[in-house]
Formats: C-alpha cells, sequence, structure tokens
C-alpha cells in the first residue's frame, strides 16, 4: 500500500471529491426516501479545512450542491450533526430560541484510549492485532443489544479511520428520541465505571440481567486467546498485580506463590478461578459478590462508551467516507457479517486508493472513445478500487433502509385506505 | 373554570351520574374541571390542599414512604382534609371532587417558579404513589384502562417463555418456586416509556419492548405523571397573566404558594400575662432558635435593626406582650445602648406602636410565620433575623446548636435534615431534643407556635379547651370557626382559623 503523506493531502483530496467519493449513495442515505420534507436540507454539516479551519451551520439543497461545495471546500474533516427546524446555513436569520436541533441518528464512538488502562501492547492513539480485539467484541455486544434488546434494526457500523469505531443507528423512531432516553441508553450498555483513582470497575450484583450474562458470553469466546495470549494480562508480576487488586486480599499471598511457579498466563488464570471459587464457598457474605471471576473479564474486556457523544441530539461526528487526516484512512463501514475478520490495517487509505485510480486511468485513457460522460466515469470510479467492497456494504445498509420504509408506508396507507 | 360571586350552587347530579364523574379514588388530573364554584370555596379549597401536600411533606421527611406509620398519618390527613383515598368507600363524590378542582387551583398558583414547580410535582407524587399503593389488585387494570395508558399484559404463555429472563431482569421478582410471576401481571410496553426502568438495567428488554411486572409499573405511572404536569405547568405559566389580571384572583394566586395555613397567632387573649422579667429566661427555655438569637443580639448589642426588629418584635406581641410592655421593653433595651431617650420616643416608639396597630392605618401586624422568615427578606450583614437553619452556615448552626446543649446524635439527625432543606422540621427536631419528647406532636409553621407547644409541655401539658387561661402562663385559646363573607375572606389570607370577632375587637382596645 501507498505510504500516506499528510502534506499531499490537499492534492489527494481534490482527486477523492472529484472521482471517488460515493455522493449517490450519501445522498441517498441522509435523505432518507424524501419522505420528509426538507429533511436533507435542514441537516447540518460541519467542515474541517485546512489549517484545522472549522465551518459548522454548513447545510446543501440537494446531492449537486452537497458535491460542489465539497468539491470547492476540500474539507479535510467532514461531520454530520443533527436536522435542525431551519436551514442550517440560515440559522442567523431564525428568531433567538426558535433555532433548535430535532432529529439525529443514534450514535455511538468506541475509542481504542478508553482501554489504556487494560492493554498492554500499545497506548493512546495506537493500536495493533492484538488489541483491536477489544473493538471487535465491542461491536459483537453493543450491536447485539441494539439489535435484539432495543429492537433497532438499521445499524451502521464504521471504521473511524485511526483508533476506533462508531456506530448510527438510523431507525426512523431512533431518530427522534429525546436526549434523556439516549442517555438512559447509553447507560443501559454501560458496566465499566471509575477513572483513573478507582481501581475496580466492575461491580456485579447478585442477580445477573441477561443483558450482561450475554455480553459475558461474548467475551468468553474471545477471552483466551485475547487475554491470556495476546495482552498475557497475567504475564509478569505488574501485570498479575494489578489483577489481584480486584480480588480480596486473603487470597493475595497464596496465589502469589502460585503464579511464581506458573509460567504463563493460562496457568495463572486457571489458579486464579480455583482461588476465587474457594473463596466464594468459604465466605458468603463478604463484600466480594458472587462474580468475581466476570467482573475481572468484564473489567479488561467489556465496551467503555463516551456518554457524551450519545445523548447530545446536536452532537457532530465524523462522517462515513470522510477522511482521517492523520493516518490517511478512509472512515469505511464494517460488514456485519465478517466482523471478526476486519482488519483496520488493511482498510485503504486515500493515497492507495487515488494511486489506484491513476494506474486505472492511464489504462483506461488509451482505451477511451470519449461517448461516456464524465458523471457516469465518475460513479464508476470507486468501483475500481478497494473502495469498492465498503461501498457495496453501504448500500446493502440502504436496501435495508429502503425496504423497511417501503413497509411502513404500505401500512399506513393501508390504514388509511389509501388504494 | 367560571367563578361566580354568587352563593354555591351545587350540580344536581344523580348517585350513578356521580360515580362516573369520578370512578377512581386517585387521578391523573388529565382534564380541569368544568363547573361554576364560589370564591370561598375557591378558597377553602386551595387552602385544604395546600395543608394536604405541606402534610406530605412532613410525613415524606419524618418518616421513610411507604411504611405503616407512613400510609396510617398519610390516610388519617386525607380523611381529616376530606379529600378521596380509597377506593370502595361510601359517598365518595365529594372527597374525589375536591381533589379534582383542589389539584387544578393549586396548579395557578404553583406554576409560577422553578422552585415552585419542582415543590408541587413532587408532593403531587407522593400523594399519587400513596393512592396507587393502596390500590386493590382488581382495581389496578380498570383504573389504568380508564386512564388510558397503553399497558398491555403479557399472555401466561408468554410469560413461561420468558421466565427466567423476567426473573433476572426485575429486582422485585425473586427467584424460582411456582412464583409470584404466575400470579402477578406482566405488561409489554414500548421500551422509552420505562426509562428509569431500563436505563439501571431493572427491566428485561426484548425486541424494543420492556416486560415490566405490575409493581414496577408503579415507577412508570410516576414518571409519566411527573412529565405531563410539568408540560401541564408550563403551559399554565403561559396562560398565567390572563388569569392574574382577575382582580377577584389575584390577590389568593400571589399569596398562596406563601401562604401560611394555621393560627396566625395574633391575638391569644393572653396579653399581659407575661412580664418583662420573665423574657430572659423564657428566650433560653421556649424561644425557637430564631428568636433566641434577637433576644441575645438585642441584650448584646442594646440595639437591633429594622428587620430583627420586626420579627422579634411581632413574636413578642404574639407570646403577650402589651404594647406598653414592649415600648418600655425596647426603649430599656436601647437605651442601655446609649441611646438618648428622646431620640428613642421620636424615632423607634412611633414604629412599635404602628405595628400593634396604634397608628397609621392601624393594621395589626400578625407575627411572621416560619414561610415568611424563611422565603422573605434574607438576613445580610450585621442582622440577625431569619431562620438558622435557613440561613445560617452549617458550620456556624453546629456550634451555635451545641451552645445551646443539643446532643451530638441529635445534632446530626438536624444537620441533615437542613442539608434536605427541610429547615422547619430540623428545628422541631430542635424542640423534641431541648424539651426531651420522641415526637413533638405538632407540624411546626410558626415560631409562636414553638412557644406555645414548648409552654404546654413545660406547664404539664393541660389541656386547654377546657381550662380558662392559667396565671402567668400564657395560653392560647383556640379561635372559634365562624365562616366570613367573601370580601373579608380575600382579605385575611393569611389565616383559615376565624377567630371570634368579638374578642378581637375587645383586644385592638
Amino acid at each position: 500500500m501507498e505510504t500516506f503523506d499528510p502534506a499531499e493531502l490537499p492534492e489527494l483530496l481534490k482527486l477523492y471529491y472529484r472521482r471517488l467519493f460515493p455522493y449517490a449513495q450519501y445522498y441517498r442515505w441522509l435523505n432518507y426516501g424524501g419522505v420528509v420534507k426538507n429533511y436533507f436540507q435542514h441537516r447540518e454539516f460541519s467542515f474541517t479545512l485546512k489549517d484545522d479551519i472549522y465551518i459548522r451551520y454548513q447545510s446543501f439543497n440537494n446531492q449537486s450542491d452537497l458535491e460542489k461545495e465539497m468539491q470547492k471546500m476540500n474539507p479535510y474533516k467532514i461531520d454530520i450533526g443533527a436536522v435542525y427546524s431551519h436551514r442550517p446555513n440560515q440559522h442567523n436569520t431564525v428568531k433567538l430560541g426558535a433555532f433548535q436541533a430535532q432529529e439525529k441518528e443514534l450514535v455511538f464512538d468506541i475509542d481504542m484510549t478508553d482501554y489504556d488502562d487494560v492493554r498492554r501492547c500499545c497506548s493512546s492513539a495506537d493500536i495493533c492485532s492484538k488489541c483491536w480485539t477489544l473493538m471487535t467484541m465491542a461491536i459483537h455486544i453493543i450491536d447485539r443489544a441494539l439489535k435484539e434488546d432495543f429492537g433497532f434494526k438499521h445499524r451502521l457500523w464504521v471504521y473511524s479511520g485511526r483508533r476506533g469505531v462508531h456506530c448510527w443507528v438510523c431507525d426512523e423512531s431512533v431518530r427522534k428520541l429525546s436526549s434523556a432516553v439516549r442517555s438512559g441508553i447509553v447507560e443501559y450498555l454501560s458496566l465499566v465505571k471509575g477513572g483513573q483513582d478507582v481501581k475496580k470497575k466492575v461491580h456485579l450484583s447478585e442477580k445477573i440481567h441477561p443483558f450482561v450474562r450475554k455480553s459475558i458470553n461474548i467475551i468468553e469466546r474471545d477471552f483466551e486467546r485475547y487475554a491470556l495470549v495476546d495482552q498475557d494480562i497475567l504475564g509478569n508480576k505488574e501485570s498479575w498485580d494489578k489483577i489481584l487488586a480486584l480480588v480480596p486480599e486473603t487470597m493475595h499471598d497464596k496465589l502469589q506463590q502460585n503464579f511464581q511457579k506458573d509460567h504463563n498466563s493460562l496457568q495463572r488464570w486457571e489458579h486464579l478461578k480455583k482461588a476465587i471459587s474457594k473463596y466464594q464457598s468459604n465466605n458468603k457474605n463478604d463484600k466480594c459478590g458472587p462474580w468475581l471471576e466476570w467482573e475481572i473479564m468484564l473489567q479488561y474486556c467489556f465496551p467503555r462508551l463516551d456518554v457524551n457523544v450519545s445523548k447530545g441530539i446536536n452532537h457532530l461526528l465524523k462522517s462515513p467516507f470522510s477522511v482521517h487526516p492523520k493516518t490517511g484512512r478512509i472512515s469505511v463501514p464494517i460488514d456485519l457479517q465478517k466482523v471478526d475478520q476486519f482488519d483496520p490495517f488493511t482498510v485503504p487509505t486515500i493515497s492507495s486508493i487515488c494511486h489506484e485510480l491513476d494506474a486505472i486511468s492511464t489504462n483506461e485513457d488509451e482505451k477511451e472513445n470519449g461517448a461516456e460522460s464524465d458523471i457516469k466515469r465518475r460513479t464508476r470510479d470507486y468501483k475500481k478500487t478497494s473502495l469498492a467492497p465498503f461501498v457495496k456494504v453501504f448500500e446493502q445498509f440502504l436496501e435495508n433502509l429502503d425496504k423497511s420504509r417501503k413497509g411502513e408506508l404500505l401500512k399506513k396507507s393501508d390504514l388509511q385506505k389509501d388504494f | 373554570m367560571e367563578f361566580s360571586g354568587v352563593k354555591r350552587r351545587k350540580p344536581r347530579l344523580v348517585d350513578n351520574q356521580k360515580n362516573a364523574c369520578y370512578p377512581h379514588s386517585l387521578q391523573f388530573y388529565l382534564q380541569p374541571p368544568s363547573e361554576n364554584i364560589s370564591l370561598i370555596e375557591f378558597e377553602n379549597l386551595a387552602i385544604d390542599r395546600v395543608k394536604l401536600l405541606k402534610s406530605v411533606e412532613n410525613l415524606g421527611v419524618s418518616h421513610v414512604k411507604g411504611t405503616e406509620q407512613y400510609q396510617s398519618k398519610l390516610e388519617a390527613e386525607l380523611r381529616k382534609l376530606k379529600f378521596s383515598y380509597r377506593e370502595n368507600l361510601e359517598d365518595e363524590y365529594e372527597p374525589r371532587r375536591r381533589d379534582h378542582i383542589s389539584h387544578f387551583i393549586l396548579r395557578l398558583a404553583y406554576c409560577q417558579s422553578e422552585d415552585l414547580r419542582r415543590w408541587f410535582i413532587q408532593q403531587e407524587m407522593d400523594l399519587l404513589r400513596f393512592r396507587f399503593s393502596i390500590l386493590p389488585k382488581d382495581k389496578v387494570q380498570s383504573f389504568l384502562k380508564d386512564s388510558h395508558l397503553q399497558f398491555e399484559a403479557i399472555s401466561d404463555g408468554e410469560k413461561t417463555l420468558r421466565e427466567q429472563d423476567l426473573i433476572a431482569s426485575s429486582p422485585s421478582l425473586s427467584a424460582p418456586s411456582p412464583t409470584q410471576l404466575d400470579l402477578e401481571s406482566v405488561y409489554k410496553i414500548p421500551f422509552a416509556d420505562a426509562l428509569d426502568l431500563f436505563r439501571g438495567r431493572k427491566v428485561y428488554l426484548e425486541n424494543g419492548f420492556a416486560y415490566v411486572p405490575l409493581r414496577d409499573i408503579v415507577a412508570i405511572i410516576l414518571n409519566d405523571f411527573r412529565t405531563k404536569l410539568s408540560k401541564a405547568l408550563a403551559l399554565t405559566a403561559r396562560s398565567l397573566p390572563a388569569v392574574q389580571s382577575d382582580e377577584r384572583l389575584q390577590p389568593l394566586l400571589n399569596h398562596l404558594s406563601h401562604s401560611y395555613t394555621g393560627q396566625d397567632y395574633s391575638t391569644q387573649g393572653n396579653a399581659g400575662k407575661i412580664s418583662l422579667d420573665q423574657i430572659d429566661s423564657l428566650s433560653t427555655k421556649s424561644f425557637p432558635p430564631c428568636m433566641r438569637q434577637l433576644h441575645k443580639a438585642l441584650r448584646e448589642n442594646h440595639h437591633l435593626r429594622h428587620g430583627g426588629r420586626m420579627q422579634y418584635g411581632l413574636f413578642l406581641k404574639g407570646i403577650g406582650l402589651t404594647l406598653e410592655q414592649a415600648l418600655q421593653f425596647w426603649k430599656q433595651e436601647f437605651v442601655r445602648g446609649k441611646m438618648d431617650p428622646d431620640k428613642f420616643d421620636k424615632g423607634y416608639s412611633y414604629n412599635i406602636r404602628h405595628s400593634f396597630g396604634k397608628e397609621g392605618k392601624r393594621t395589626d401586624y400578625t407575627p411572621y410565620s416560619c414561610m415568611k422568615i424563611i422565603l422573605t427578606n434574607p438576613p445580610g450583614q450585621g442582622d440577625y433575623h431569619g431562620c438558622p437553619f435557613r440561613h445560617s452556615d452549617p458550620e456556624l448552626l453546629r456550634q451555635k446548636l451545641e451552645s445551646y446543649r443539643v446532643s451530638p446524635a441529635g445534632m446530626d439527625q438536624i444537620l441533615d435534615l437542613v442539608k434536605g432543606t427541610h429547615y422547619q422540621v430540623a428545628c422541631q427536631k430542635y424542640f423534641e431534643m431541648t424539651h426531651n419528647v420522641d415526637d413533638c406532636g405538632f407540624s411546626l409553621s410558626h415560631p409562636n407556635q414553638f412557644f406555645f407547644e414548648s409552654q404546654r409541655i413545660l406547664s404539664g401539658g393541660k389541656d386547654l379547651k377546657k381550662e380558662s387561661s392559667q396565671p402567668d402562663t400564657p395560653q392560647a385559646k383556640q379561635g372559634v370557626q365562624k365562616t366570613k363573607d367573601a370580601s373579608s375572606a380575600l382579605a385575611s389570607l393569611n389565616s383559615s382559623l376565624e377567630v371570634d370577632v368579638e374578642e378581637l375587637e375587645e383586644l385592638l382596645q
């Protein structure tokens, strides 16, 4: 893959926005079938331009308008905001207090930095194949809950371009949810609580809610490989001390002894499990609950959400197919059928796809017969690059939205007896 | 709602029509009342409901909600004030009607500020919670249905299918054995309607629905009630200017939320029963902290600023000081502070006479109630008036109470109550500690009430109604309740127990 040089962004973005960005599909998404008047026109976008110039309250009349502006401004980053009561680009003309955010998709942002206390391989903005499993587990756990518990049907998962994933829940009823309910959903999905000064971040009560139980089942699938092998969480004294801090003191001495003798995390985990069950059968009413083993697993593997991203209706989040200015990677949709195979390091960068396009174009120019219109060519350009499969995933998502919409309209017209 | 100044016209309804109006002992107040009532009834209903809500507040603070004690006391209060509370009682039309109308009247008064709204909503919710909790099981479903709430009970088959999950999700359901679950209904509602339950993972969610057992339905209902009432109050506030422009209602509505609804202690029938040299000892034995602190400041500084003179001066009048005694009392103290006696006569005695109703428009000012002291005219630098529980820094309050010999255990309780803004209950606690009783037996709302109750205990708690006044022990005569006509009822908004008119005239000679 071409190495990405941020200095080349202006040139690369020009090409990207002219020939590769999937405008048609993008518009199809945000227009939501044109069922609600002005839904697209009242949507806020924000652009981050070269030299960190940030402009909010951008809005567009239609797909063509959007295309022209993006090509003109060449944004380094694009964020999507809420659908407002008025066109965002006219918000200054609206009476004070009347300009209100009305609807927006429910979004989640899972960021690898939030796991720094439990991953040994990387820290802050870095990621590697060893810790990426955290994202995989997070997607499985959250997506299952959104689908099975909350009944949300249209969930788009997107790679953020560097160190995390985003989820966009686009169901019609979900876009209308209040801030309070969004907060409540995040709360439902949260288990890891506490910042740096809190050692033990997961406490389970006597009764295990089905959500917790199902999440643990998902973690158990990957725990051995991820935690005991890749992360090696009991690999040395420094790391196993951290885990001992999560279990009652009376267990420490014996465990330290055993850990010294054991050779690897797998063996130590076995010893830990044995010690825990022995302790629990002897100390029924102690401060420590009956689920110690699970609490440790959850602290090391359970997703960590940022409530601020999800609760605000007017919150702006990075757009799918936006470019990450530092890594050059495109924020691509993730195929839910193939989550476990998703590898962030094989996600195309803007330089690589521009390069691919160049190579193909030179070939084509030789065969060029000049009859094709510019637009037609452009709409197939992305298909010739590694971006294609990701656009396909996006299109599948849009198909489902369309199907749902048609179903709803049919239901409504049946009720009204419109034949 | 229409208001007529004419004598009360009760709508003539036949029995089953009456029952149809109010099929249940509780309601969500979705429809405003639409009959005509007199101004007197308007005022009385409002005052009664304020009394009720204040009891709800007090009981909620002094007892754990839902316990036997709490419930029986609240029920007694409802019965006393003739509001509805229980199903299957005879003649329930009138109490339910009163309940309905009084709620809507209070919306007018309590929509006016954020604090008032919050208070009103909190008490109404507690009241609804109580009434719902005593609904018999068979009535619950019909009540829900009549209130148009979309709670659909799931079939037994569906219950069994999800049994494990239901038990694991709901804290209120305990584990197996032919269960509870078999007996109790489970309702399927859209998850967003069960916010308080699902956010804490206290309910089972499946495909966008929450499966809520009956006992948890209450939380949802209350949430729904709170949302609706909150919106209604906001709407009411917007229409308020139109209502307030009605001259008949404006004074009532303005005062209602601050209204003190007990005795006003303006006339005790005990004037002249205290001698000035008793005041020092009375201040430590029977004065509430607010007055004790004023008295101490007066003795130490030989002066009090206007706010303090008003609050303390009227209190002294309420405990029985005559005008002559008052003039002597204040003059003596101020002169000790090197004030010129003539200056006192010129500057201060007029005001004292004024507050006794002997000057100017001759209003006989009534001693301030706790509400008035807590809510209006906060003390500034150099002031000693106000309510110590409300206006003192907690640390200073602690020191002060320590100097009054309050025990450490009592201290903690008092400070907790203060933290929870229950100032009058904190003062009650102080009363209990200093008089060595477990339960003071009254709901404190007036400094003179504190004094009166204190004297009662210290003098052996003799029954006051039967005995005539005892020498050297100031006692209050319970005023005879007489209905006044509409105009004077509106004028004297601070009282609900009317005093015998003849007695009043006598005392003002």
